[in-house]
């Protein structure tokens, strides 16, 4: 039997779509999902707002030497994104032979975040890797 | 009523094996890839799997023709690497894309062929008006024991088609199937890696059900090899499609742009929908495309399709299959036993 079920359950719009909030009054964007602004607290209008995901990495650090549900992924690198919308956030970067670097820019990738062993669940939610344009989509631009 | 796509997304994992490397550990020779047809295939990351893959690919036909993924009335999720024996693929991947709640959906299982028998159910249901549209995927990480011929080709990917009725960018003029029972692959409950008749995985299974289902298609609508100007067929190496479509009638000039298992590997439930989204990527309004699936145990789906003018507005909304097959990053034996999870700590 699991427990950790409902925990994860809970938190799905926020692991699969970077569901957050948007205070109307000021502006400011607040991921995980606040219920009060502190900046203009009675004066807030909170909306619920889905991040696009793309967004830039302001830092980043490899780890070699991982905790055992992570063990098999090492090594990865961990980074902290800016989203375009402000919020900064930690997430795994992966799909990048070039390396990490600082300023790069990232978009959201569905991938597995871990699981409970062999019986329990499975962990989804979102990773982030270099932004890709389609390539005919460049040829376009490159048309004009 | 006119049914058929209304966008088409893939995903392909960026890490390769080439096959050279796997003959090396094994000790096979050279004749391994030729014989094949195949040079290299797809492999999974590490924490990829049937579910993130569809998701990806779903993702990429909603952003290609820009639809609005609350008007999904099912989705339909073929595979036959579902990494839960019972819990849906088909709702993480509904949750994921931000579909309403009012939809109906299931996972299929028909070997390589689950994706196509998931656009027949979206063609059924949108054709009975039932549905607006219906999400149809194909997505695997299909597995080979260690050393036995399926590791050669065995690899992952997925698809997503959108079907519906209007803001076609393709119109699907007829399906037509051919199923009996024959066991020429099979994966016992709780069992790591399929098994395989060998030889007999060729004559009584793929060529019979191919063309079977080809033929059946085009006698009812009576069409020829020559009313097409692209055709598609299931991809479990490079040397049966050539075959099949010679058998038919198909020139290699028609099939060559939805040829992609040379470079990717045998995707399953992908295979023959990730070649269409390849022919898709180039087709013209007004050209034809003829595709046929095939699953082990075994049955095929044949679909003839018109490509729509549409197809120019959307067609680069999204990655498109070469996209995906450059930028690949190779790994040796060691690293694909790592990716596949095939060392056990």
């Amino acid at each position: 039997m699991t427990n950790q079920a409902p925990r994860f359950w809970r938190s799905i719009p926020q692991r699969y779509n970077l569901s957050g909030t948007h205070c109307t009054s000021c502006n400011e964007y607040f991921f995980p999902p606040r219920n009060l602004c502190p900046n203009c607290r009675r004066g807030a209008h909170l909306e619920e707002y889905t991040f696009k995901g793309t967004g830039t990495i302001i830092t980043y650090t490899t780890i070699y030497n991982a905790t055992e549900d992570f063990e098999r992924l090492t090594p990865y690198n961990l980074a902290i994104i800016q989203l375009d919308e402000g919020p900064k956030i930690t997430g795994q970067i992966v799909s990048s032979s070039a390396g990490v670097k600082i300023g790069m820019r990232v978009r959201p990738v569905f991938r597995i975040l871990g699981k409970e062993g062999d019986r329990g669940i499975i962990y989804y939610g979102t990773k982030f890797a270099p932004l890709l344009e389609p390539s005919c989509s460049e040829e376009k631009t490159g048309d004009k | 009523m006119v049914s058929g796509i209304v966008s088409y997304g893939v995903y392909i994992p960026r890490f390769r094996i080439r096959l050279d490397e796997i003959a090396r550990v094994w000790g096979d020779g050279e004749e391994i890839t030729e014989g094949l047809q195949v040079f290299e295939k797809s492999v999974p990351d590490l924490d990829e799997d049937a579910v993130t893959i569809a998701v990806e690919a779903a993702r990429n036909a909603l952003q290609r023709a820009g639809v609005d993924p609350k008007r999904i009335g099912a989705i339909y999720v073929g595979s036959e690497s579902h990494p839960y024996a019972v819990k849906p693929s088909a709702t993480i991947v509904a949750q994921a894309i931000c579909t309403s709640s009012s939809f109906t959906a299931a996972d299929f299982e028909f070997a390589c062929k689950a994706g196509t028998a998931a656009v027949q159910a979206c063609l059924g249901l949108v054709g009975s008006n039932l549905i607006d549209l219906g999400l149809a995927i194909g997505a695997d990480v299909s597995q080979g024991a260690p050393g036995d011929m399926l590791e050669y080709t065995a690899a992952a990917g997925g698809a997503a088609y959108l079907i519906g009725s209007r803001d076609l960018a393709a119109e699907i003029e007829g399906t037509y199937s051919f199923t009996t029972d024959t066991p020429d692959f099979w994966r016992r409950e709780g069992m790591p890696y399929p098994e395989h008749g060998g030889r007999f995985t060729g004559e009584p299974a793929y060529f019979k059900h191919v063309a079977g289902a080809a033929r059946g298609l085009m006698e009812r609508m009576g069409t020829a090899p020559e009313d097409y100007d692209y055709a598609v067929f299931h991809q479990p190496n490079g040397k049966f499609p050539v075959r099949v479509a010679k058998m038919l009638g198909f020139s290699k000039k028609q099939i060559e742009p939805g040829l992609i298992v040379p470079m990717i590997g045998n995707t399953y439930s992908a295979s023959c929908l990730i070649g269409l989204a390849a022919t898709l990527d180039i087709a013209r309004p007004g050209e034809r495309i003829f595709v046929t699936s095939f699953g082990s145990g075994a049955g095929s789906d044949a679909f003839s399709i018109r490509v729509l003018d549409k197809i120019d507005d959307i067609r680069c909304g999204a990655q498109s299959v070469r996209d995906y097959i450059g930028g690949a990053e190779y790994l040796d034996y060691a690293m694909y036993a790592k990716h596949k999870g095939k060392l056990r700590i």
